[in-house]
């Protein structure tokens, strides 16, 4: 408990920074209210119209109580666990690369869970013998177990973490050789395709409350160690010379944070799928609103992708409501468009 | 000039160093001892090693041969975090980064603390007094990206600072600073020394180097001498180093260099014009 009192007072005490500290508070009160308003948001859309479901709200039944209590919130509140991983991962990854254009899927996990599950919907599907126990994983498990093995092939391709460019490189090599033997996978087996682009997509359909659950462990889970190591991450921005000069101990702090980020990812892409664009852009956001060391970058991006996601997820159900569009499309949309108005006001203000 | 205290022990030396980038030979055989108490200074052309010396010395780069030792025991015997509480080292092109000048002075601290450990007043102490000597608090609040590189540079300078450790590597500490920034850090390093920090700089300015205590003067395949400023000068280490005459005066107890530019065509004072 000794060990996790700063991370606490950190947390606490993260709006008392010098500088900075008022705005922030600000930033951390707006994305708190604005995830309040989404889960409400999300508490009365869906098939049946507003009114319904703020009578259910007002005075709910048996049923309505299952649709609201035991479907909506714990879809809303997993896709807000599952954005706040991402967002997490990706300040992470673009920390350790030091690089801005990082995100969590660069170690090819999101090529290793599309595979994992390939497999595991072919196993499912055919009697494969010695193959079956695959089937017996479920989409959750194999992607989890691809996404592992994914990073595990591309930190052994490169040797280690010692080398940036070579763990870069690697895993843009693992990302497009998984997907390729998906891709021939998916020629050889075409009935797949179907529950494969609900994957491919994402979707928080399947969220329930044990899944929400499991996204919220590993979400506290990943947070400690990324917070007491973000210091190291400050020190890594001077330079890695300049990180090791201080002290910092570059293998140790790379293996422990890339650890996080593929615990972190395998989880969220195990639970919705390949969900785009969340883990690249909630750190974008918070770096642009504010001017923050990694400690505050981490929390603002957790809490900043955790709203993206729960917005997407929102409007995936709004906007061809009662139809639903796959919630990575939106996320999709929403980041690339971000990220054009982000180019255009840079190029502006040069 | 003050008084050198003569009987402090090496800080930090070496014995038979070489170190090679791929094939190609940097330096070899240099061996050095170097006292605490003084401002030395490495100087040499263009390639020849001042930054990959000091790298070497800081255990930032493994020696193709040689050893180095930090205050009598190898360096490989130290572990990083307490080789950080003893040494610290400036690059030659310090990072901009998004944080502010306050919270990249505070990272010389990072050793000081473990991984859990909160910051003390005697760090606040340490980061105050390492700006204030730098001329560096007034934009303490400032993203680091947003400074001039003279200023990211005084920062850098009051992260090295800040460690309060008994050993300073600083490679071309006055990079972008005007004159009288670089006379400060002259006189910063200068009072470093006096206080019985061994500072070493490698600065490509002759006539700063000139105002330290000692002088590492390097060549094209290794050390060309090791000693005061008085033994360099006397020796003409630095013309044997630049292969070429280096001129160097005396006005009133100052050394300048002085470029030789009348050999120029038509730079000399007497140049038709």
């Amino acid at each position: 408990m000794n060990a996790l009192r700063p991370v606490l007072v950190d947390i606490g005490t993260v709006c008392t920074e010098a500088g900075s500290s008022h705005r922030l508070a600000m930033w951390v009160a707006c994305c708190l209210g604005i995830t309040l308003l989404l889960t409400f948001g999300s508490l009365i859309a869906g098939t049946s119209s507003v009114e319904t479901s703020l009578g259910w709200l007002l005075s709910p039944d048996a049923q309505s109580s299952v649709i609201l209590w035991q479907i909506r919130l714990p879809r809303t509140v997993g896709a807000w666990f599952t954005g706040a991983l991402l967002g997490l991962s990706g300040a992470i990854a673009q920390g350790v690369f030091r690089n801005p254009l990082a995100e969590p899927y660069l170690l090819g996990t999101a090529s290793g869970a599309a595979l994992g599950v390939t497999i595991s919907l072919i196993a499912a599907d055919a009697s494969l013998g010695g193959l079956a126990w695959i089937g017996k994983l479920g989409v959750t498990g194999a992607a989890c177990v691809g996404a592992a093995a994914a990073i595990a092939l591309t930190i052994t391709l490169s040797r280690g973490v010692i080398e940036t460019a070579s763990l870069l490189l690697a895993g843009i090599v693992v990302g497009f050789l998984l997907s390729a033997l998906m891709s021939l996978l998916l020629l050889a087996k075409p009935e797949i395709w179907r529950a494969m682009q609900i994957f491919m997509f994402g979707s928080t359909d399947f969220l329930s409350w044990s899944s929400t659950t499991l996204l919220a462990i590993v979400f506290c889970v990943c947070l400690i160690p990324a917070l007491l190591l973000a210091r190291g991450l400050d020190a890594l921005t001077l330079g890695e010379d300049t990180a090791q000069s201080l002290g910092l101990s570059l293998p140790m702090l790379r293996l422990t944070l890339l650890g996080v980020v593929s615990l972190g990812t395998a989880t969220a892409v195990g639970q919705v799928g390949i969900v785009g664009f969340v883990g690249l852009v909630a750190p974008h956001m918070v770096r642009e609103t504010l001017s923050v060391n990694h400690r505050q970058l981490l929390i603002g991006a957790a809490l900043c992708g955790g709203a993206l996601l729960q917005a997407a997820d929102l409007l995936s159900r709004w906007i061809i409501r009662p139809e639903e569009l796959p919630v990575g499309a939106v996320t999709a949309c929403v980041g690339g468009s971000y990220l054009v108005l982000l180019l255009w006001r840079r190029s502006r203000d040069a | 000039m003050h008084e050198l205290p003569q009987a402090l022990p090496p800080a930090l030396s070496c014995r038979d160093l070489s170190v090679a980038y791929g094939s190609r030979i940097v330096f070899e055989g240099v061996s050095l001892d170097i006292r605490a108490g003084h401002w030395t200074a490495v100087v040499g052309p263009n390639g020849s090693g001042k930054s990959t010396l000091l790298r070497t010395l800081a255990g930032l780069r493994e020696p193709h041969t040689g050893s180095v030792s930090l205050q009598g025991r190898p360096l490989s015997t130290w572990t990083r975090r307490a080789r950080a509480r003893c040494l610290a080292w400036l690059a030659q092109s310090a990072g901009a980064t998004e944080l502010t000048a306050s919270e990249v002075v505070a990272l010389g601290r990072f050793a000081h603390g473990g991984w859990l450990a909160h910051r003390q007043a005697a760090d606040d102490a340490a980061i105050r007094r390492a700006m204030v000597a730098t001329g560096s608090l007034s934009w303490a609040r400032r993203r680091l990206s947003t400074l001039s590189g003279g200023e990211r540079q005084r920062v850098h300078l009051a992260r090295v600072l800040a460690a309060e450790v008994p050993v300073l590597l600083l490679d071309e500490p006055t990079t972008h600073l005007d004159p009288p920034h670089q006379e400060e850090v002259a006189r910063l390093l200068r009072e470093q020394a006096l206080a019985g920090v061994c500072v070493v700089s490698a600065i490509h300015d002759l006539s700063l180097a000139l105002a330290a205590d000692r002088l590492i003067v390097l060549g094209r395949h290794g050390l060309v001498g090791h000693g005061t400023i008085h033994q360099a000068l006397t020796g003409d280490w630095l013309s044997v180093a630049f292969r070429t005459r280096v001129d160097i005066v005396d006005q009133q107890g100052v050394r300048l260099w002085r470029p030789a530019l009348e050999t120029v065509s038509g730079l000399g004072p007497g140049a038709p014009r």
